[in-house]
């Protein structure tokens, strides 16, 4: 359907504690655009729809093929990757906000170091003993290969905790990628050697307990990993530990 | 004397910065790790092919010297022997540590590493992870960091710029100047030893397989103070991408390692759509004028074959500059399981399902083969500041081969890190006024930012940009004339004039991002005029760089690299030349029709 203009609002934000505030853009369309394009024409002219010189839109993105996680937000009230969110398969105007479970630094940038962090908390790391030379890595068949490539695939873009609708202040909620990444370290033969200890963060408060299954994670993860049988098998290690740990002590 | 604990700065997260850190952090040192973006999105997340190493599993008789003469080779002669033949050698060794630390290889039904072939040698020694290596590779090595990090031994700077390098009364590296790109407050960073890691080039070229980072705009930075640049003029261009409106996106040479064909159809008024096309009416140009290379021939020859069939035969696909990458013959579970990161995103990207229908491609700029001099050490001509991966120029001579990037960038990082420490164990004590150094320098930074942020002005720097991007993609690619090169300079030198009357509309100092870009463009304009008009003083065709008017190998008058140095009175580039050390493998003619 050849439309002549691309009609969007995006809402902006000066600094972490100003308010926020709309504008709307109208560009003219052209086959082919993506929300980052859209982003780079304003930057060319920066006039909102009723000709008021602003400044260009702040917004973090790096691969614009939906690897490396940058440019993730809410379009049209789902949480997605700007770059793969192309203009022709959505529904006008456009509405762009910031991720909203996170502290918004400057228009659609937030800060997602809660992952990172979480990433520490779950030694997310195979812990190697060292980069000198120790041969050969262990065999993995094709089919543990093919399971552990797919959780592999995590760029970190925070989609599952956006959507999540246990992720907030108030549980501390670690979210679906953190225990996804748990679930690859124990599968591997070195990382298992951490397992108790990935086990042991998870469990308590903020930690898989607080997942209610909604299934929201899956279903906005850009790169479809099983995030909810990851969690269901991550759950079922927890239990089975909390269980030992009980007639150990 | 040298302080007892080594300070480290690191510019740049990716593959060469990440295997850098991890070697120094675990000998012992204190790294500061600098990156303009959280160090796992950094760009080597984009590489999908693979990472070669001779471990010889195929029963093919495979061994290093034979992957350091298929790169030499691939490189057209220009490269320094020396670091190569050790890159090749490191190979297997690398490719097993990267196996421990968890890389989810592909893995063959005896549960070993498999391995495809690649552009540029007759052996499969490509290792991979389904079709998105770079960014497991990237991954893994980020967990190890994040370990080291969680001990206390590096500390990130995630979000900030490196502004440029302070050097002492003796013109000795002693640290960086940085900035936050949330506050943009400018610091000074004291270290002992400095690596630059800071990757490719690609936004001078406007449009690119690159990512937004890649501006070359610290190496342009260093270059300014001092820094040599080699063959900044050797800038690849891939022959399979899809054009697109915000960048050009990679298809991945794998997709021709696991059997995808070129084609176009033989008549230039066919109508029907790719897939409907009988295999009579199709012409596969690679296979046919490269019997033993088909469709693997190295990229600058598959770039310009393409080039060719295109924009001098008229056969381009319905007349447009874009030819078939066919995958449509092969099954959908051998498509899925080795190529299916890349064939996501055609299908999300261009809405066509590869499985079934013929891809469109047509070359792009990619990467850079020139970069900061470095010595066998991996050391710039300036004292204590490393250069390592797709910024330095010293693996991959005039063309580089797919899948021997990611291997480059590991092999510079493990091999600075430890010379970084030895030096840094070794270094002399600073001259008394070096905190003058520091004051200087950090001054001269603010000055430049505070006249930025107040210019009035009218010219819009993405529009500078997009002016910049276009002459340099039409005029310094895949054909070079010197009479356009002149042209290209002169345009540069234009741009830089209007430079001065850039008008930022956002004048903001809370994370402007126009701000930092602004920036950066300037030192990518000074960049631009060392690639041009390196490209205009060779007068030759070698590996990526072709002038019809100069067909032919010089190496003669040639066999050196091209060395530019800023002129600060003059402005500009002016240029040395040294002569390659071609000592293990003597030139031959490079023919891949052939061989």
């Amino acid at each position: 359907m050849a439309n002549k203009s691309v009609l969007f609002k995006i809402k902006r934000q000066a600094t972490p504690t100003s308010e926020p505030f709309w504008e709307e853009f109208e560009l003219t369309w052209r086959p082919g655009l993506n929300v980052i394009s859209l982003f780079m024409d304003i930057a060319l002219n920066p006039v909102t729809r009723n000709g008021t010189p602003t400044t260009p839109i702040n917004y973090d993105s790096n691969c614009l093929e939906e690897v490396c996680g940058s440019c993730a937000m809410l379009i049209n009230g789902r949480a997605r990757m700007a770059c793969s969110a192309l203009v022709d398969n959505l529904e006008q105007p456009l509405t762009i906000e910031p991720f909203s479970k996170f502290p918004v630094v400057r228009d659609l940038v937030v800060d997602r170091s809660v992952l990172f962090e979480n990433l520490k908390a779950i030694k997310a790391w195979v812990p190697v003993d060292g980069t000198y030379s120790l041969g050969d890595g262990p065999r993995i068949t094709p089919q543990v290969q093919e399971q552990s490539y797919q959780l592999s695939q995590c760029m970190s873009c925070c989609c599952c905790m956006e959507a999540c609708p246990q992720f907030n202040e108030s549980t501390g909620f670690v979210g679906a990628a953190t225990i996804a990444q748990a679930r690859l370290f124990n599968m591997h033969p070195t990382g298992k050697v951490l397992k108790d200890e990935r086990l042991d963060a998870l469990m308590g408060d903020g930690g898989i307990q607080e997942c209610g299954y909604a299934q929201n994670c899956v279903e906005v993860c850009p790169k479809e990993i099983p995030l909810t049988k990851s969690i269901s098998s991550v759950a079922g290690d927890v239990m089975k530990k909390a269980v030992l740990d009980f007639f150990r002590t | 004397m040298a302080t007892t604990t080594p300070k480290i700065i690191i510019v740049g997260g990716g593959l060469a910065g990440l295997s850098a850190t991890i070697k120094v952090a675990e000998a012992g040192g204190e790294v500061a790790l600098f990156s303009l973006v959280p160090v796992k999105r950094s760009h080597s997340v984009c590489a999908q092919g693979g990472i070669n190493s001779a471990k010889n599993l195929k029963g093919e008789g495979d061994s290093t010297w034979a992957h350091f003469d298929d790169t030499v080779y691939g490189g057209d002669f220009l490269a320094n022997q020396g670091p190569v033949k050790r890159m090749c050698e490191m190979g297997p060794g690398i490719i097993e540590l990267l196996d421990r630390m968890g890389v989810p290889f592909s893995r063959t039904p005896e549960g070993l590493l498999d391995f495809r072939r690649f552009g540029g040698t007759l052996f499969h020694r490509t290792a991979f992870a389904g079709a998105t290596t770079g960014q497991q590779l990237l991954y893994a090595l980020d967990e190890q960091v994040r370990r080291y990090e969680s001990e206390g031994k590096v500390k990130k700077y995630e979000y900030w710029e490196f502004l440029s390098s302070v050097l002492d009364s003796q013109g000795v590296c002693r640290g960086i100047c940085a900035m936050d790109l949330r506050s943009m407050e400018v610091v000074t960073f004291p270290a002992d030893a400095v690596l630059i890691a800071t990757g490719g080039v690609g936004a001078i070229f406007g449009k690119s397989t690159n990512s937004v980072v890649c501006t070359g705009s610290a190496q342009g930075a260093l270059y300014q103070q001092g820094a040599a640049y080699g063959n900044g003029e050797m800038i690849q261009v891939h022959p399979t991408c899809i054009p697109g409106e915000d960048k050009l996106r990679l298809m991945s040479e794998s997709a021709r390692g696991e059997g995808g064909r070129v084609w176009v159809p033989k008549n230039p008024a066919e109508t029907r759509a790719g897939k409907d096309v009988p295999e009579g009416d199709r012409w596969y140009f690679l296979e046919d004028k490269y019997p033993k290379y088909g469709n693997l021939v190295p990229r600058d020859i598959a770039t310009r074959e393409i080039h060719a069939v295109v924009h001098d035969l008229g056969l381009g696909i319905g007349g447009s500059p874009m030819v078939y990458l066919d995958l449509s013959h092969i099954d959908r579970a051998t498509l899925d399981r080795k190529l299916g990161g890349i064939l996501d995103i055609y299908e999300k990207f261009v809405g066509d399902d590869p499985h079934e229908v013929p891809m469109k491609i047509f070359p792009g700029m990619h990467y850079t083969m020139g970069g900061l001099w470095v010595d066998e050490d991996q050391m710039t001509n300036i004292p204590g500041l490393y250069a390592i991966g797709e910024c330095d120029y010293s693996i991959h001579g005039a063309n580089r081969l797919g899948a021997n990037s990611l291997l480059s960038c590991i092999y510079a990082g493990f091999v600075a890190g430890p010379n970084a420490m030895k030096y840094a164990k070794n270094l002399a004590a600073p001259p008394e006024n070096l905190a003058a150094s520091f004051a200087n320098e950090k001054n001269r930074q603010m000055q430049y930012n505070d006249l930025l942020v107040k210019n009035q002005g009218t010219e819009n720097p993405f529009k500078l940009w997009r002016e910049l991007g276009e002459i340099m993609s039409r005029n310094v690619t895949v054909r070079r004339f010197n009479d356009k090169l002149q042209e290209t300079d002169a345009k540069l030198v234009e741009l830089l004039e209007r430079y001065r009357k850039v008008n930022l509309s956002d004048r903001s100092m809370w994370t402007n991002q126009s701000f930092l870009f602004t920036r950066q463009l300037y030192n990518m304009l000074q960049l631009a005029r060392v690639i041009t008009q390196g490209a205009f003083l060779r007068n030759e065709s070698r590996g990526s760089h072709y002038k019809p008017d100069f067909p032919e190998r010089d190496d003669a008058n040639f066999l050196k690299t091209t060395k530019a140095f800023f002129a600060p009175d003059a402005d500009e580039p002016r240029f040395e030349w040294e002569p390659v050390d071609v000592s293990l493998i003597q030139p031959r003619p490079r023919r891949y029709d052939t061989k």
